[in-house]
């Protein structure tokens, strides 16, 4: 014999799909995704191509090419832009699919502090490296 | 976290099989999902192998074929056979489609029959699309305008403006690139699906609208639109050539246009 079924939503079709209406959000967050990634394709060409300069060479001789202020200014701009798209990114998936409120809320609010920290550890190196 | 595996009591065991008469020449195997909700059994499939030379060309008509002559439990919708009316969408061969329109030839091997993906079943392969039905009906699938048609003609569009509307007019609602649509089987309880805001595209294209800001007001959601990821199966999947996700562009193209 079957169980027989308990109905705990009986809220119309048309008022679940009007929920709490649009949020007025989201442009922001999906142009700043678009913008980051265009500007991501050179500064990641770049970088690699300065790499590969790199490969083998001493330490004094990378701390006097991050030392430049062009490098040294590109590598900060690479790594601002590159964790500014990381956190935004993260967020998608976490929205995406988890579907527990508050565990979707702390993995997000982990996710940004995440990159904001190594973000600006990756800086302060660079800095380091540039101005000693 | 999203659920990759199937509930205990949706997992799909296998049926029975029906053979064709003796003395078939041409054969093929129809795999068809069956769920009964009366009998408190898993959903399972049966195999109905069919005799070509007695089946039209299409996969609706195996389904006919089978309902009509083999097992007339079978449950299906359908009514026009001609790719208009958009009832009998399903899942055959993996992919979303109208069953009218997809020859039962273009399948190598046997012939796999499912419901459309990720919506609740209410039989065999009728899914339940009252959530979708409903997510159209919210966006106001019609023309508002507060300018009062002239009294004595219809509301003119120029032929530019007419043809803005081509690649949508033509959707027959099957909802086959919602169903396919992974964003939608994650968060389909808020993100409006690839159908429903090809629609919405619909009237805010419209040149005889006057509730265009409304239309994208009533879209700017981080779920109801920017749940499209450009994922592409929507467009893919159409079985009438349409580009949903086109018109899903176009509509976060407006949405920046008009921040400035």
């Amino acid at each position: 014999m079957r169980e027989s079924i308990s109905i705990d939503v009986r809220r119309s079709q048309l008022g679940r799909a009007r929920g709490v209406g649009a949020g007025h959000s989201g442009v922001g967050h999906w142009r700043s995704e678009r913008i980051t990634s265009i500007a991501l394709v050179p500064l990641t060409l770049w970088f690699i191509y300065a790499m590969l300069h790199l490969v083998g060479a001493p330490q004094p001789a990378v701390a006097a090419w991050v030392s430049n202020p062009i490098n040294a200014t590109l590598l900060l701009v690479l790594i601002f832009i590159t964790f500014q798209h990381m956190h935004l990114g993260l967020q998608v998936i976490c929205e995406d699919y988890v579907s527990n409120k508050w565990q979707m809320t702390l993995m997000i609010l982990g996710a940004k502090a995440g990159s904001l920290v190594l973000g600006l550890l990756a800086s302060v190196a660079v800095l380091k490296l540039a101005l000693t | 976290m999203a659920t990759f595996t199937l509930p205990k009591n949706s997992k799909i065991g296998q049926g029975q099989t029906f053979k064709a008469a003796p003395g078939a020449n041409r054969t093929k195997e129809f795999k068809v999902y069956r769920w009964n909700p009366d009998d408190g059994a898993n959903p399972h499939i049966d195999i109905y192998e069919l005799d070509l030379d007695k089946v039209g060309p299409m996969v609706l008509d195996a389904l006919i074929y089978i309902k009509n002559e083999v097992d007339p439990t079978l449950t299906f919708r359908r009514s026009c056979r001609e790719g208009i009316c958009g009832s009998c969408s399903m899942n055959i061969d993996g992919t979303n489609t109208l069953a009218c329109l997809k020859a039962h030839d273009e399948v190598n091997g046997a012939v796999r029959i499912y419901p459309l993906p990720h919506m609740a079943v209410v039989k065999d392969l009728v899914p339940d699309l009252s959530q979708a039905y409903a997510q159209l009906r919210s966006i106001e699938p019609w023309l508002k305008s507060d300018t009062p048609p002239p009294p004595d003609a219809e509301r003119l569009q120029s032929k530019e403006e007419r043809a803005a509307l081509d690649g949508m007019w033509e959707c027959i609602l099957c909802f086959c690139c919602t169903t396919s649509c992974p964003s939608y089987w994650w968060n389909g309880d808020r993100y409006l699906g690839p159908a429903v805001l090809l629609q919405a595209y619909r009237w805010i294209a419209d040149s005889r609208d006057e509730y265009t800001g409304d239309r994208l007001d009533a879209l700017e959601d981080p779920y109801k639109l920017y749940r499209c990821h450009t994922i592409m199966n929507c467009t893919k999947t159409c079985p009438k050539g349409l580009n949903p996700a086109k018109a899903i562009g176009e509509i976060k193209q407006l949405l920046v246009d008009r921040k400035g």
